[in-house]
């Protein structure tokens, strides 16, 4: 039991980085963007990219499986991803909004987008499962009999690390700031002399890269496949709705709290039920706190 | 023979629009004429299929008996299969309905994803229910003693037919009275329908099951054309994605342009098998749909962005009064 809770932290540290990205464009563009999940597929294949041509070359990190190349696939990941969202807000989504159409058509779009990004990598790297490493990864053994590899570790050290790097840019700096005010009230914010359209594009590139980092996380810690992203998608809004729309430490609460309870109910249900889960912890929300429990100024 | 050979293709594809079309104005009632986001189309399409296979099969016995399981074989006849279809996911609708219709209108999109992957989890994985990830085989083909197995489809394609164009009727008259009118209104401004003293929430719910029903229905049908049917049929972009693409294209909040899309998109997505199987590689073969699927998703943001009321659009007049 308290290696599934530990499981479940490893998760749910996962779940939380594309969760922040997630509830950020949702509280700033008002819209749930269903095309989150193939962004983190996108940055999960882009490290493969990397990692597969110059793997060999880098050796290994310490305990890890992985060598530098995969630093260096961070970031190409979270560039591409990055790019991808604010190609996709320049060429559809802020079209759309300047029309000042319901938000509901920009959802409809971001599943256009999903599929399309979705297509173009089954077209790259086909539907098998893909993994960073052949190499045999062996778990440590730690006390109360918990089994953890050191790549896990490692994974919930980098999910910790870029969400303290979320937090700071949010509270410390006048990006993070405007950020903020934009997300509070976009109108308000636009009469303080904020230009709410580069605070869009720096919400997708941010939400992006995040959502990319989730994506190779996610990798590293169990295999890639092109449906990753999508079926990431239900404890994904599960962790937003939790911790309330547009809050990113709600959603950081919110993610952790659902990868703990997904990977606790394998002691009683199948694991290919975790999705499941999921989305009943996140019925439970809307029926009993549909503002997250830590509120959302948007209601419901 | 060649055109006889084009005139099969011609009726095959035919079959599978119409059943497409049916899904499509299942959801013109949700999303065209009322505003629900229903983002799990998958949902109920596979509880219609299910339920009709589950009703109509016989259930296993002797040697099949060990290599299938489903909890019940009722060897019913074709259309207590259908009306049974429409039931179940209307039921299941009604209570998706009661849950989710007084939240936010995004919710109802997000919930109703979570019910297709839990529906098509349980199939796959519940083997006394419905033979899990195996499915279910042999489903019958409705009057199809009344000609050679080679004609079937003409026939098939007559049943299908009747079905689309009762339901496209029905819809018709439904949305000409005043319920379907006041169903526009909800969507138009909830608290102006509220105001006038219409329970948004209990039109919202009767559309989402008349609409759910209609998905059954389609399912059924689905069913008893393939005839083989198995959990992993019935994933997001055949099950859902491509049949909101369908009314998009077609013109939501328009019936005829709900079927017309069916057809346009359908024709599109079967139109270029035959292009992407040429242009492609050979070693890359097995991936040509989803150069296809591109091309489905691309339509469907092209669509929003520079005619986002459709090929056909809304009727504003629905009324003969005025």
């Amino acid at each position: 039991m308290a290696e599934l809770v530990v499981f479940g932290l490893i998760l749910g540290s996962i779940i939380a980085l594309g969760a922040i990205g997630l509830s950020l464009t949702y509280g700033i563009l008002r819209f749930a963007n269903f095309s989150h999940g193939d962004l983190m597929t996108l940055g999960a294949y882009t490290a493969f990219l990397v990692v597969s041509n110059l793997g060999a070359s880098g050796g290994r990190i310490g305990p890890l499986s992985f060598g530098w190349p995969m630093v260096l696939a961070f970031f190409a990941a979270m560039a591409v991803a990055g790019a991808v969202a604010m190609a996709a807000d320049r060429l559809v989504y802020q079209r759309l909004r300047r029309r000042r159409i319901s938000p509901i058509m920009l959802a409809i779009a971001s599943l256009g987008v999903a599929i399309m990004v979705r297509s173009v990598i089954y077209m790259a790297w086909g539907g098998d499962f893909r993994f960073y490493t052949d190499a045999l990864r062996p778990a440590m053994l730690l006390p109360l009999g918990i089994r953890l590899r050191p790549d896990e570790v490692f994974v919930f050290g980098m999910a910790a690390g870029l969400v303290l790097l979320v937090y700071l840019f949010l509270e410390r700096t006048r990006m993070g700031k405007a950020l903020r005010a934009t997300a509070d009230n976009p109108d308000l914010a636009r009469i303080s002399g904020i230009d709410t359209e580069r605070m869009i594009l720096w919400v997708w590139a941010i939400g992006g890269g995040l959502a990319a980092m989730a994506g190779v996380l996610l990798g590293i810690e169990s295999q890639l496949r092109p449906e990753m992203g999508w079926s990431f998608l239900l404890p994904l809004f599960a962790a937003v709705l939790l911790g309330g729309i547009g809050n990113p430490y709600g959603a950081l609460v919110g993610g952790l709290t659902i990868g703990v309870a997904q990977q606790v109910s394998t002691y009683f249900l199948l694991p290919t039920y975790k999705p499941a889960v999921a989305f009943a912890i996140l019925i439970l929300v809307l029926l009993f706190r549909p503002r997250g429990i830590f509120g959302s100024r948007y209601g419901y | 023979m060649a055109i006889e050979g084009m005139l099969s293709f011609v009726v095959s594809f035919a079959v599978v629009a119409t059943i497409y079309a049916i899904f499509s104005l299942g959801l013109n009632v949700h999303w065209g004429y009322t505003g629900l986001f229903n983002f799990g189309v998958a949902a109920f399409f596979s509880l219609g299929a299910y339920t009709a296979a589950l009703v109509t099969l016989p259930k296993p016995t002797g040697v099949y008996a060990q290599y299938v399981d489903q909890i019940i074989g009722l060897n019913q006849p074709f259309l207590v299969g259908v009306i049974a279809a429409g039931v179940v996911a209307g039921l299941v609708a009604l209570l998706i309905g009661l849950l989710t219709l007084r939240l936010r209108e995004d919710y109802l999109a997000i919930a109703t994803i979570g019910i297709a992957e839990a529906v098509r989890l349980v199939l796959d994985n519940e083997e006394w229910l419905a033979n899990g990830a195996n499915g279910l085989v042999g489903i019958r083909a409705p009057l199809g003693s009344l000609v050679a197995p080679a004609y079937y489809n003409y026939v098939y394609l007559a049943i299908a037919a009747a079905f689309l164009v009762a339901i496209y009727i029905l819809l018709e008259r439904g949305i000409r009275s005043p319920w379907g009118r006041v169903l526009r209104a909800v969507r138009e401004d909830e608290a102006v329908a509220e105001a006038s003293g219409k329970s948004v929430f209990r039109y919202k719910l009767q559309a989402l099951v008349l609409g759910a029903a209609i998905m059954g229905i389609g399912g059924a049908l689905y069913a008893h054309q393939v005839r083989v049917i198995a959990p992993s049929d019935f994933n997001p972009l055949f099950g859902t994605f491509i049949i909101w693409v369908m009314l998009i294209v077609g013109g939501s909040g328009n019936n005829r342009g709900a079927i017309l899309g069916a057809f346009v998109v359908w024709g599109i997505w079967a139109g270029t098998e035959a292009v992407t199987g040429r242009i492609l590689p050979a070693a890359l073969e097995s991936r040509a749909p989803f150069v296809r699927f591109f091309l489905i998703g691309l339509l469907l943001v092209l669509v929003l962005l520079l005619r986002p009321r459709g090929i056909l659009g809304e009727e504003k007049q629905v009324s003969k009064l005025m």
